[in-house]
């Protein structure tokens, strides 16, 4: 399986990265050099085996319905770029 | 029979299904430890883990999985012992993490069916595809800054309940039946508040049309529509848009649509117009969640009585009527009310359930939601207090008022506030049932309108509610109806 | 007077504990070091005021007899662990300027045992990297060289910084991280000691995420006894992380008891690559000898998907770090490029943000994971990752540990792969597997390379058999008695 300019253009937007055209051209060839190599896993038979869900062979542990955290609103703010009246402040969305 | 839209080609059926996302009754977050409460202070129920900062990690809630459990119970849900939490990824400026953690293949809840009555008298089965836990999204407000979106996460992690149905409905009816039972099953679980004003509750409207017998067409899907109401709009709404744009040689778009309060229509959802990718996959910070049989058999124990069983009993046991029986059960607050008053009515007047049943959910369904609804009050908000209630019921029964009297009692309860025994007094509203005093004012009655007692003897025997009316006049309204009649009715047929 | 740069933690801490140094003073003299090795590039961070305070506060500590193993302890601390009120980036431009408002398990498990905190160490960005180049602070230097050459060699990745340091002896431990080869690799190329534990052995929390399944927190120290030490104050179940284990952390250094008799040493035959340069091939021949002189049995083993290892983990990780670095947007915190909307701001503070590696594994994994590809993809990996599980499973069956070389080739130089990203993927051959089975690895240093470089041998244990592992690596590590260090060439 290998990627073309227009499906490396639409992997950038859903992963929110700008790649400008010339970037383009080769990252294009740098992704397909991985996936050309990735492209062996496909000799291996694996009928009828379970994908892993995780290395630890435990079920998920629960925590207790109470309110522990949160109530710090400073702190979270803190670092971020642009905050007012105890917002996160973004560019304007349009919907 | 799918009721069919005509078109100007032909008929049309429609084909709907409903995505209803309900808040989780909690004190914590799904996946943190933040609070829940609605209406706090922006980004004050916000901790590190819910702002999505570096190296934060979820861990899931137990009160949050025993309410998506009995949500499924309440339902009539398969429970599945075994789910998987999996990311949806994309990009939203309320979705600090980029991605939000839902569950796609295996989720907690599957298939179930739900029974809705419709205005017909018919009964309609709606399946239920699922049920899955899924955290909310913080809330982002456009419109106080020109330039500038602001974003609280308050409600960024809250545990929502994403119930599926399956596309079994056809109408608007069925959509707003379908959305007030599970409105109706949640508040009864106390799994959620069905607060749709406050978002704990809302829905998707999934829509498409197609002719009758042919493939499902194309469908829209409207977000976040917030009222009953709303939801019977937008399914009409679409209905007629999808038929129209294909008589008219179009073709329906499978996007994402909002609801638009001031036209009662809906509207392409312009940020959403692109197809997403979620790219679901197992979430690698959380491990499966499993749980027991035991485990499920618990919680079904503590079930609350539902509606559906409610309204059983309140038929078999208290014969009521199986109107009443729907209405009252239709909110679990009405329903309870009804029993708690019921229960001091019984204390008070030393009668059985079963006798009581009847006025006491005659009283409410009629005299009370009438009062409430003219002074804009819901049952938790009711002016009148059980105790008096019971009273006013009790005197009913012992015969100190009739029931006519009883209206204009509870008139005066309503705006003095005083209790009926005050009332009743004061007002020297005491049934008059001595039936000395009343055969005698029956003798006078019938001597003095001689001429109509031989018109009614004639055969006009629509005269005796005249001669009724005569003997309450005289008494006020105060006299034993069924005094009356006993004593008028053999006097007056001679 | 000795060096106190040249001690050992242990001898570091027995020192302490007997009063013979104190905290200030082998702090002050770490410090002095590192301003000595700027030119290493080790540090990202030197917190010098906070490090004197702390180590003021150990002691204190060690006077009134409550010291533990770390107490006083001048370590480095790895750039991805958020440390409260100091630069935590895991050296990107995208967090310019975070300062978390917390602490990180690991981190505060080692400060509450009283380690000292020299700074934050350099590392290739997002931990995503085998050679340090990829950090947005520049490259690190590894002390040693090659035999009369003045070119300088990479200190491995992505713990570079942390390995570096160590080995140039400018802080006597330091915490790396692995997700396929972090901690292990930069040890070998370092002549280090490097343990990754099993997976969930350490919490997470705190951790800027790359790869959640995989990654793990462990110490780079000078010897195995160090090893253990740091370890132990490191682990433990942290209820703030769903995956990490609710089991006891043993003493580890009391697990050093030197006796191997009749423990089964499995050599997998699959580990042999082509091309794989003789002098390892040797060492590792010369490894097998050294534990069979100490009682060990050496048994031929088989872990028939090995191959598969590496481009398993080129799908896995990069699918996981697409979407634990969807949180970078330039919202919450770290840098923000403006744009005309909220999806152009994204997209320029990203493209800005994150280093080319990072933004290709981003790529490959949103690739991977999008529709249509998830099955022959992500899925297929993560079959092909139970299968080497299972080849692990069955191996233990005849075995007791694996032994294999740690990397296939001495540390090479700066610059000389850093264009080819296959050719830099394939420095982990060795070390990915464990790291997708989630079993604890240990490199220790063996021998050096014709060049004078360091070469490390990797022992592979079973599940929360860290014990044993670090028993067998300190046997190992004697009969190596690899007493080198590199000539200092830096400094003045």
């Amino acid at each position: 399986m290998s990627v073309d300019k227009e499906t490396v253009a639409k992997i950038a937007n859903l992963a929110r990265i700008e790649v400008s055209e010339d970037e383009l051209e080769s990252t294009v060839g740098e992704l397909n050099n991985i996936l050309d190599w990735v492209e062996q896993l496909s000799e291996v038979d694996t009928d009828g085996v379970e994908a892993m869900t995780s290395v630890v062979d435990a079920s998920l542990p629960r925590r207790e319905d109470k309110v522990t955290d949160g109530g710090y609103r400073d702190q979270v703010l803190k670092n971020a770029p642009q905050s007012e009246h105890g917002f996160f402040a973004v560019p304007k969305v349009i919907e | 029979m799918t009721k069919l839209y005509p078109g100007v080609t032909g008929d049309w059926e429609a084909v709907i299904g409903l995505e209803i996302h309900a808040q989780v009754i909690s004190e914590a977050k799904l996946f943190s430890g933040s609070a829940t409460t609605f209406g706090a202070e922006p980004n004050t129920q916000v901790s590190f883990v819910c702002s999505a900062q570096p190296g934060m990690l979820p861990v899931i809630n137990e009160e949050c999985v025993r309410q998506a459990v009995r949500t499924g119970l309440a339902m009539g849900c398969e429970i599945n012992l075994r789910s998987i939490f999996d990311r949806k990824n994309y990009f939203y400026a309320d979705l600090p993490q980029g991605y939000q953690i839902s569950q796609f293949k295996d989720p907690i809840v599957g298939e179930g069916e739900i029974a809705i009555e419709l205005s017909d008298g018919s009964t309609k089965i709606i399946g239920v595809e699922r049920l899955h836990l899924e955290q909310d999204a913080g809330k982002s407000m456009h419109d106080q800054h020109p330039t500038m979106t602001y974003v609280d996460l308050n409600r960024s992690g809250v545990a929502l309940m994403e119930i599926v149905s399956k596309p079994d409905m056809s109408t608007p009816e069925e959509a707003a039946e379908y959305f007030k039972k599970i409105r109706s099953l949640v508040r009864y679980a106390g799994t959620c508040d069905g607060n749709m004003d406050q978002g704990s509750m809302r829905a998707d409207v999934n829509v498409s049309v197609r002719r009758p017998g042919e493939e499902l067409g194309t469908r829209t899907e409207t977000k976040n529509v917030n009222s009953i109401r709303y939801v019977m709009q937008v399914v009409e709404s679409e209905i007629r848009r999808q038929i129209d744009l294909i008589e008219d040689g179009g073709t329906v778009d499978q996007e994402t649509r909002l609801f638009e309060v001031a036209t009662g229509t809906t509207r392409t959802m312009r940020s959403k117009e692109e197809a997403h990718d979620y790219r679901y996959f197992p979430d690698p910070d959380l491990l499966p969640l499993e749980f027991s049989q035991e485990f499920v058999d618990e919680l079904a124990a503590e079930m609350p009585e539902l509606a559906d069983a409610k309204k059983e009993r309140f038929i078999a046991d208290l014969h009521i009527t199986p109107y009443n029986a729907s209405v009252l059960v239709a909110e679990k607050e009405n329903a309870d009310y009804f029993e708690t008053l019921l229960a001091v009515t019984v204390d008070k007047t030393g009668k059985p359930v079963s006798e009581l049943g009847k006025l006491v959910s005659n009283w409410i369904t009629s005299d009370l939601f009438g009062a409430l609804k003219k002074l804009g009050k819901t049952i938790s908000e009711n002016p009148v207090s059980v105790e008096n209630a019971a009273e006013l019921l009790n005197l009913q029964v012992e015969g100190t008022i009739s029931g006519r009297i009883a209206k204009e009692v509870f008139e005066n309860m309503l705006e003095s506030g005083n209790s009926p025994e005050t009332i009743v007094d004061e007002k020297g509203l005491k049934q008059v049932s001595d039936t000395g005093a009343i055969e005698a004012m029956i003798d006078e009655i019938l001597s003095v309108n001689a001429d109509k007692v031989e018109e009614y003897r004639g055969g006009k025997d629509k005269l005796y509610g005249f001669f009724v009316g005569q003997v309450m006049k005289q008494t006020g309204g105060k006299a034993n109806p069924q005094v009356v009649n006993q004593l008028l009715k053999p006097k007056l047929d001679g | 007077m000795t060096d106190l740069t040249k001690l050992t933690l242990s001898e570091a801490r027995d020192a302490l504990h007997k009063g013979d140094i104190s905290s200030v003073e082998i702090t002050q003299a770490h410090i002095s070091a590192i301003n000595e090795a700027k030119e290493l590039n080790c540090f990202i961070e030197v917190t010098s005021d906070k490090a004197m305070d702390m180590a003021k506060a150990a002691d204190e500590t060690i006077k009134s007899g409550n010291a533990k193993g770390m107490t006083g302890i001048p370590i480095g601390m790895k750039d991805l662990y958020c440390t409260k009120g100091v630069h935590s980036q895991t050296c990107s431009h995208i967090l310019d300027g975070f300062k978390p408002e917390y602490e990180s398990t690991v981190s505060q498990n080692l400060w509450d045992d009283g380690a000292v905190m020299l700074g934050k160490t350099n590392m290739d960005e997002f931990a995503m990297g085998s050679s340090n180049e990829n950090s947005y602070y520049g490259p690190v230097k590894n002390p040693w060289r090659a035999k009369g050459s003045d070119k300088n060699t990479v200190p491995g990745g992505s713990s570079g910084g942390s390995s570096a340091a160590v080995a140039a002896d400018i802080a006597i431990a330091t915490t790396g991280t692995d997700t396929g080869g972090s901690i292990r690799q930069p040890a070998s190329f370092t002549g280090l000691v490097g343990l990754k534990p099993t997976y969930g052995r350490c919490s997470r929390w705190g951790m800027i995420a790359f790869a959640s399944s995989l990654d793990q927190a462990g110490p780079l120290t000078k010897t195995v006894r160090d090893a253990a030490i740091m370890m132990e104050s490191m682990a433990g179940y942290d209820p703030k992380d769903s995956t990490s284990t609710n089991i006891a952390v043993p003493n580890y250094e009391a697990a050093l008891n030197g006796d191997i008799r009749g423990l089964k040493v499995g050599i997998p035959s699959e580990y042999r690559v082509d091309g794989m340069p003789e002098e390892i091939e040797n060492l590792w021949t010369q490894g097998k000898e050294w534990l069979k002189s100490a009682g060990a049995e050496i048994v031929d083993i088989s872990l028939p998907h090995t191959k598969y290892a590496l481009p398993t983990y080129y799908i896995v990780a990069p699918a996981e770090c697409s979407s634990n670095l969807a949180r970078y947007d330039g919202v919450k915190y770290g840098l923000r490029v403006t744009g005309d909307s909220l999806d152009d701001m994204y997209k320029k503070t990203r493209a800005a943000g994150f280093g080319d590696e990072v933004k290709r594994r981003i790529l490959i994994g949103t690739y991977v994971l999008s529709a249509g590809y998830y099955d022959a993809y992500y899925l297929k990996a993560q079959k092909i990752r139970t299968l080497i599980a299972n080849d692990f499973k069955t191996a233990y069956q005849k075995c007791d540990v694996i032994l294999t070389p740690t990397a296939p080739s001495a540390a090479f130089n700066l610059g000389e792969k850093v264009s080819d990203p296959l050719a830099m993927y394939l420095n982990d051959v060795f070390t990915v597997p464990a790291s997708l089975a989630g079993l604890p690895g240990i490199s220790v240093p063996a021998g050096l390379s014709a060049e004078g470089l360091p070469l490390g041998l990797q022992l592979i244990g079973q599940a929360f058999g860290e014990e044993q592992l670090l028993n067998v690596a300190d046997v190992l590590e004697g009969a190596a008695s690899f007493n080198y260090k590199p000539t200092k060439w830096w400094g003045e």
